[in-house]
Order: C-alpha cells, then structure tokens, then sequence
C-alpha cells in the first residue's frame, strides 16, 4: 500500500555487532503513534525496565508525517531514551535540519541499540547507511567538529565531550545552533560510543493533496500573522525568546537565586532589548520555519546563537550574576561542550546555595568546563542537582521534578505551570502542558495564573495536544496561534488518512499514556509527581500589587489526585491495565 | 468551574446574543474532574455525553437571541439546501479564526460530536420544526468555557453580516428572494435601531498614568455598551509620556481592568509580547498622525458596507476573491477609506496600509474587519467618531435598500 507523508522504512542499526536493518512497519503502526515522540516512545516501551546505559536500550530519533512538506513549523525532529539524568522517560524536540534531510533520505526515524567499543558516526546518504571510525574526533567539541566534517547541505548531530564523559545533562547539538537539550540523551549516545549523525537525501515527501496542503497552509500562516507573540514586533520572530524575557519579570515569576526569590531587581539591564542592541543579532531558524525564533549575533563575526529565554534568566537571576557577557559565553560553552543549559545553570545555582558563595564569571565558565570533562568540581556537579544535592546532604536544594531541573517560570506565579511541571512524564518541563500559554500568553483564551480550578483536566489536554504535536511534528510555538484544527487539515492533506483535530487528541493521549506506562515500570520510593518542598513553604517576591504567597499544598494535592482521575491513573499516578488497553496500548509487555 | 460557568452564561446575555430566560437562555458547561452546568435542561441529555466523545473541558450550548435567530435560521437553512451544509462568510474573523461554520440538522450527540471534531462550533438547524427548536448554537474548548462565549459571539456577528452583505448583493443583481426579504423585513426595525445615547467619557487632557488606565477602561466599556464591538474583540491604546498604554490580545474591551500593557515606544521592554495584534498598527498610526487616542471596534454595518462591491466590477476583478488583502481600487464610504489587511503583522496585515490611510483620515474601515479611529488628548472624539461612521454607515446601507427595493417594485409594475 502507498504510504504518503510517512516514507515506511525505519532504519534499525546495532552499534555493538554492527547489523543495519531496515522495518517496513504496517500503516495501522503510523496512523496510532503518528511519528516523533509517538514512534519514539513506541519502540522504546519494551525495554522500560532496563538500565539507561544498558546497551539495548535504544536511542530513538523520529521524524514526523509533516516533516519534509510545506507543512509550518515542520522541521523539527524527536528524540528518545531512558533519561541518563531522571530515569524515566527522556525525550527531546531538536530544530535545525536534521528531520528534513533524514526524511528526505527516506527514513521515517532510527532506532540505536548496541555499544560501539570504538567511536562511531553514522552516515546517512540516502539509501547508504556507513558507521565510520570516530576515534579521531572523540574528544572534539562539537563546533571543532563541525569544522572538521563540513557538512555543507548535510544535517548533522553531534555530542561534545560532556556526552563522552558521563554528564548526566548532556545534550546533542544539531546543525550547530540547535539542541536536543533536555533529559541527557548526549550521554545516551555518548554512552554508546557514538559520536555524530550526519544524514543527507534527495527525495521528495509523497504529498497525497497538495492543494489541500497549500490551503491548511494558509490559514495556518494567516493565524500566526495573527500572534503577537509569534509574529508582533515584540514577539519571537523580532526578539527570539527572549521576548519572555520582561514578562516573567512583569508578572513576578523569574526565578531568582535557585528560586528563593520570584524578582531580580537588575531584570530590566539583561532583557531581549539589552541583546538586541549588544549584538545586532539576525532571525534564524529551522528548516522551513516561517518564525525564526533563534537570534544569531552579528557583532563579532562569530555568528553563535544567542541565548533562549531560560539561557538568559537562569545564567542571571537564577545563580545571581549581572554580567550580560557571561549569558552569552556561557550558552556558547555549553552548546560546544554538548550540555543542557537549563540543567547546568540551576545545578550551578543548586551548588551557590550550597556553599553560600557567590560566582565570579571565570568560575562559572570553569564550573562548565569542569562538568564536562569530569574534573575538579565538575565531578560531583555533572551528575546534576538532584544527585549533587543529596550528596551534599540538602536534597531540598535541588530545584528539580524526578531530576530534571526547573525551567525559568516559578510555579508559584502560576499554578497550572505548577500541576504541570510536577505530573510531566520526564520530569521538570514547561513544555509538556505549556499552560503559559493560557497562564500568561492569553492563549487561547487567559486563564487565572493564581487558581487551580480546571486546570487538571487543562493540563491533560493540553499534555494530549503537544504529545501530538511531537509527533506530527511541528513546533509548539506555532500552537499559541493555530490549532489541531488546522494541523488536522494538513495532516489529512499530506497523508491522505482523513483525519479531525479530535482523532489527533485521541493519538495524543495514547502517547502520552505511553510515558505513563514506561514511567510506570521503575522503581521508585515515593509518588516522583511532586514538586520541591520550597514552592509550598516559602513565597515568592510580592510587588507590582501582586501577592506571591506559596503554594497551597493541599489545594495542590487535591488538584493532582483531580488529574489522575482525569487521566486514568490510580491514586499513586499509577497506569491502569483497563485504561491502557482501552487506548490501545500493550500491558503485558511490561 | 461553577464561577466560570455562570460567567460565561451572564457574559452571553450581557451581549445580547442569548436571554435570561426563555428558549435563548444559554447553557454553559464546565468539566474538570466532574462535569458542572449552569443550569439543568433537557438539552444536557444530548450535550453531557459529548464530554466522553471529545477532547474538551467546556461547552456552549444556546439559540441566539433576535435578530441573529431568523438570521442565522435562514443561513443555515440555505447552507443545507445547498447540498454543503456550511455557512461561509467573508469577513475577517471568520476567515481568520474560524474558516467556515458548520451546520447540522440534526440535534443528536453522534452528529455534534462529527461536527465539533472539526470545528470549534456548529449550528443546529432542524428541517422540520418539530424536530427540534432551532436555530441553537454550540460551541466548545479546552482550557475554558471564555473559548465557547467567544467562538459563538463571533458567529452571531459574522452571521449578521452575511446576512445583511448577501441581501444587498442580492438586490443589487435583481435576484428574487421572497424568503430574505421576509427575514430581512423581521429583523429590519432592530437592525436600523439608532445607538443609545453615548456616555459623556473623562475630559483630557490624561496627564498621569492612572487617568489613562482609567480612560481607557471606560471607554472600552462604552464601546461595548453601545453595541460597536463585541465584547472579546476591538483594541484601545493612548499614547503618553513616550509609553502606548495598549489593551491587551484576547481581551474583553467591557473588562479592561488588569489587561492593559504599557509599551514604551524606545522597545526597551517586550512587555507588548502580550498586546493587541494590533500593537504595530497602532505605534506607526502615532508616529505618523501625532495622535495619542486610537480606537478600533467592529460596528457591523461598517464591516457591512466595507465588503460591498458593485456586482458588475466584482464579477471582473481579477482580485475578487481576495478583496481582504487587496484591493485596485481606492474605495471609501463617504470620505472615509476602505483599506484592505489581515489581522496582525504579516506582509498582508493591517499594520501595512492602516497607518497611511490615516495620514489622510480620522477613521479609517478594514474590509470585511472594523472601523479604526483616531483622536487627540482624550477619547472623546475618537469614540464619536466611531459611533458617527457607523450611523452613517447605517444609514447609506438601508437608503441603498430602499432605492433597489424601489427599483424593483417599479420594475414589477
């Protein structure tokens, strides 16, 4: 049968004996997990219970029915483990070019198992898969890298050396100015003696409706014009997203020396405007992409990205620094090292808090160094804040959900933000639910940021609509504007499988549940869906005419058991046989 | 969820689109954990069950209140006769946000629940009015019942101006049409209605921050009161002391309060992130005009008479069928300018041929959007401004009607 949007080979590699196999799955496989994170956490669930370095534990890299087509915002590519860094799933979105040139190569995704005993890339030129010798680069950044493979038209992800030496954060840079930044998947291909992907190809998408394309296109691009935060001149495609920046100040939400405080009284000098005008940066962004959310500096010549929002506030407010520079040093060292940013700053944070010293800027860079070399501090530091931490004997420093460190919004400046950090699959992530969308960004429509009422059926759906969004793919910024309504239009248009915005909610729930049901199988001491003991005993920085009193921890809890209800999980947030089975997921399995 | 559903119920009623009591008395629905209605009905035996179906946390169930019922009822009717049972207007929100509006016969959860996979809202016209009492709309979402209360304001008023476009069109290109025109002739005295009287708005000049928070908060609330935007639609800014006090995106002009963003006109701040789409419009309208007052709402026989073309030149334009985004003619109502543009920034939005049309004029109409104008100091003026162009508006409309009425009966004769 002629599958369009999806190419219907899935290339399997084994690192370890170094077999290439190619799965031509049936189309009923697509049409449930659609591709992305739904392929992703599909091949993944079988092996939930094994370690994270476990050499047949895979590493999954999927594209998406969208990528390759005029579809908006469908350039990025999804990316799966057992997180090295929180034990549960560890998934990833990665921009650049990456899905594109894999799709076009004729690969809907790969599935890594095996470890390499010698460094390893893999090339993927069309048709032709060849795992190359590494050794040389092992130990190479991944800008020195870069350079050294010029890859020109090619897309390539590569590790840095905080990958091959057991950083627990580490990520994968993708086309230089792009990560798979979250959960530690860098040292899930580190672990496996894989050094980079380089993937090249010269095929066209099968479209089944052009025209039907072209029209879902429209109204998606219409939609977007529409946004202020996308498209205004304050918002991302003018200022990158940074823009939020000035936001999370305003509404007293920037989390201030590892979030002890919600305001940095110095905000206003480190805003996307203080960027704009050091460093004249220019629009870029993935592949295809109408918004162009990076910013690319101009003033040196070195043309690095400049930092994201979470980058800027957490290298700031968060470790208590007031030097613009170091932000940018500091996002530059850790995309050459291979680590996640937001990871780094807030063990940094963590580690302040700690010994009650504050930084010098040579320090934090040292810090950095140091965690991906596995030196001097670094070593303890590179395990990230939760391990660091109770080393320490203060477990209560580490600003983390299941280990993964907090992004720059204080749950306690709003609290479908709070609900969701704490019940995301892979730990603390603003992105799972990405209820600032409503909480802040009055979209769809504002919620009230200070209330839990609705939000545990809000958080669920909205958890569905991005695990549907990772697998389609496109990019959630495109989703404070359009809906699954278009991107229904679109998927029905290249895949010719008719389908409503409702029967893509209904995927996404089978994704996500799919998390729950890999969650599900570890082993843990205590309900992990919980956030640090701070948010619920100490407030946060009143002013602006607004009380930031902690959270109620009954009201919390109340809303958490609300949301498992609503989810189908029993009262620890435990899967539940029926409700897997009646998404169509496998139970025994596990 | 009990609040917000009641919010939403009294928000309906406010605006005219649904009665306190009665056939049209709204039904709002809220689910978080369990499922909570503002008030029992027989109709939730039909509408609970689609809360198992789809993917949703709210519903908003009502039959529109005249004149958008008779309106509404015979758009849908015609939409199902045709054999592609969705009503397709052409004005902006409509293209923009909602595409088009689907329309069903049948008042059962199978067939709202195919509808709203789809779309965020449907009408429910039956074919036999013992089938059920119609027209009703429903509408739903997923992060609040706000979603429904919008989705349906926005039907009712692209309803409106269908109705009021295609029955003129209809005159114009001597189409007999004994149904509309009996429909037309229904609702013709509530439509031809005069405004209220205006309020007296606060006197400028506004010369501390607090005053313009409270100028334009008023302002926003009369604008609504008289009917000349629906409530979750429209923007306001004042400029003052190098900052633009702008209402903010998605927000209700009748609740202001805690929605205006300050932008200072430097960009030292991204606090616009979250300002009106029309952020941009507005700041280059002051740089180029000095004013300090802008006012945009959506009175409906502007956005009427903004859509009208003569048919003979429509039917030859090469452009006729993306008349939103332009347009070869410079065309006005009265002396007021027509310009195209979509909504927000892009290459073919509003902020590209609003500011200059406003180098030459006071108010300014996007076709097929809303009725932009501009005052100086205060607000008094801008809001007499748009009370004035959509009476006169109004006025040009039904004088246009009654000549082709005319026309036609002598033609008859």
């Amino acid at each position: 049968m002629t599958l369009f949007g999806w190419t219907g080979n899935i290339l399997h590699i084994d690192l370890g004996t170094r077999e290439i196999r190619v799965e031509h799955p049936h189309r009923d496989l697509y049409t449930r997990f659609l591709g992305g994170k739904g392929l992703a956490g599909h091949y993944l669930l079988p092996h939930a219970r094994l370690d994270w370095d476990d050499p047949a534990m895979p590493v999954c890299l999927f594209t998406g029915p969208l990528n390759a087509t005029t579809a908006p915002t469908s350039g990025r590519i999804h990316l799966a483990s057992k997180s090295p860094l929180t034990g549960f799933m560890g998934d990833a979105s990665a921009g650049g070019k990456l899905a594109t040139q894999l799709k076009r190569a004729g690969w809907d995704g790969l599935v890594i198992t095996g470890k390499s005993d010698t460094p390893v890339g893999i090339h993927i030129h069309d048709d032709q898969v060849t795992l190359k010798d590494a050794a040389p680069l092992w130990g190479k950044d991944t800008e020195a890298l870069r350079r050294k493979l010029a890859p020109g038209k090619a897309a390539l992800a590569a590790i840095g050396p905080a990958g091959e030496n057991g950083c627990r954060f580490a990520s994968i840079t993708v086309d230089r100015h792009h990560s798979a930044g979250r959960t530690g998947l860098g040292l899930s291909l580190g672990t496996k003696k894989l050094k980079y992907i380089i993937a090249q190809g010269s095929q066209k998408t099968a479209v089944h409706d052009s025209a039907g394309l072209k029209a879902a296109r429209e109204d998606i691009l219409r939609l977007t014009a529409a946004s202020p935060a996308l498209m205004g001149q304050y918002g991302f495609t003018c200022l990158g997203t940074g823009a939020v920046f000035d936001l999370m100040d305003n509404r007293r939400m920037m989390p201030t020396d590892n979030f002890k405080a919600t305001w940095f009284a110095d905000a206003g000098q480190f805003n996307a405007h203080a960027y704009t005008r050091q460093f004249q940066p220019k629009k870029y962004g993935c592949k295809g992409c109408h918004i162009l959310c990076k910013k690319i500096e101009t003033r040196t010549g070195s043309h690095q990205a400049l930092p994201e929002f979470e980058t800027m506030s957490h290298f700031t407010a968060l470790i208590g620094s007031r030097d613009l520079e170091l932000v940018v040093e500091a996002n530059s060292l850790c995309n050459r090292l291979g680590m996640d940013t937001i990871s780094a700053a807030s063990t940094l944070a963590c580690h302040r808090e700690l010994t009650g010293k504050d930084y010098t800027p040579d320090q934090v860079l040292s810090l950095l160094w140091d965690m991906a070399h596995d030196q001097g501090e670094g070593r303890s530091l590179k395990r990230g804040s939760r391990a660091h931490a109770r080393a320490q004997g203060a477990p209560d420093t580490s600003m983390s959900v299941k280990g993964l460190e907090l992004p720059a919004y204080d749950p306690r400046g709003a609290y479908g933000m709070a609900l969701g950090y704490a019940v995301s699959t892979r730990g603390g992530c603003h992105l799972r639910a990405y209820p600032i969308s409503h909480e802040v960004f009055r979209k769809p429509v504002a919620t009230d940021r200070f209330s839990f009422s609705g939000k545990a059926r809000i958080i669920k759906l909205a958890e569905d609509l991005n695990a549907a969004v990772d697998s389609l793919i496109a990019c959630k910024f495109t989703f404070f504007a359009a809906g699954l309504e278009e991107y229904a239009k679109a998927f029905t248009a290249v895949t010719g499988v008719e389908t409503t915005a409702q029967d893509l909610m209904a995927a996404g729930e089978r994704i996500y549940y799919q998390d729950r049901l890999f969650n599900g199988a570890q082993t843990v001491a205590e309900n992990p869906d919980d956030l640090p003991p701070r948010f619920f005993t100490q407030a946060g920085s009143s002013g602006n005419a607004l009380e930031i009193p902690p959270i109620d921890r009954e009201a919390f809890l109340n809303t958490r058991e609300r949301y498992y209800r609503v989810r189908g999980l029993d009262a620890q947030g435990m899967p539940l046989k029926e409700k897997a089975l009646a998404l169509e997921l496998p139970w025994n399995s596990l | 969820m009990e609040q917000l559903v009641k919010t939403f119920a009294q928000r309906l009623i406010k605006a005219g689109l649904a009665d306190e009591d009665g056939r049209s008395a709204p039904l709002v629905a809220g689910l978080d954990d369990e499922l909570t209605w503002n008030r029992p009905a027989p109709e939730t035996r039909v509408l609970a069950p689609l809360f198992d179906r789809l993917n949703i946390n709210s519903l908003v169930f009502f039959r529109p209140a005249a004149p958008f019922d008779s309106l509404m009822g015979y758009l849908a009717k015609e939409a199902l006769d045709s054999g592609d049972p969705t009503i397709q207007p052409r004005d902006c929100e409509t293209r923009t946000f909602l595409h088009d509006l689907p329309v069903v016969d049948r008042f059962d959860t199978d067939s709202l629940a195919q509808a709203l996979t789809r779309r965020k809202s449907v009408i429910i016209m039956p074919r036999n009015e013992d089938d059920f009492d119609g027209p009703a709309i429903l509408a739903h979402g997923n992060v609040s019942p706000e979603q429904g209360f919008v989705v349906t304001s926005s039907l009712c008023f692209a309803c409106f101006v269908k109705f009021f476009t295609d029955y003129l069109e209809a005159l114009e290109r001597q189409i007999p049409c004994p149904e509309m025109t009996r429909v037309f002739n229904g609702v013709r005295t509530l439509a031809e209605q005069a405004a209220p009287q205006p309020p007296r708005l606060t006197p400028g000049p506004l010369d501390t921050e607090d005053s313009v928070y409270r100028a334009v908060i008023q302002v926003g609330k009369a604008t609504v009161d008289l009917g000349l935007v629906d409530s979750y639609f429209g923007n306001i800014s004042f400029c003052f002391d190098q900052t633009l006090y702008i209402s903010q995106t998605g927000s209700s002009l009748d609740h202001l309060t805690g929605c205006i963003d300050p932008v200072p006109l430097d960009g030292s701040t991204s606090a616009g992130l979250t300002a009106s789409s029309e952020l941009s419009a507005h700041l280059e309208t002051i740089k180029r005009t000095g004013c300090e007052a802008i006012l945009h709402g959506h009175p409906r026989f502007s956005v009427i008479l903004s859509m009208i073309c003569p048919p003979d030149q429509r039917d030859q334009c090469p452009d006729r069928d993306h008349c939103h985004i332009r347009c070869p003619e410079k065309r006005f109502v009265g002396k007021i300018p027509i310009v195209p543009g979509e909504v927000g920034t892009g290459p073919t939005g509003l902020c590209n041929t609003l500011p200059a049309a406003f180098e030459h004029s006071h108010g300014v109409i996007v076709f097929g959007h809303g009725l932009f104008t501009r005052g100086k100091t205060d607000f008094t003026r801008a809001f007499q401004r748009l009370i004035a162009i959509e009476e006169d508006c109004k006025a040009r409309y039904f004088t246009r009607i009654d000549e082709l009425l005319k026309f036609q009966a002598g033609h008859a004769r």
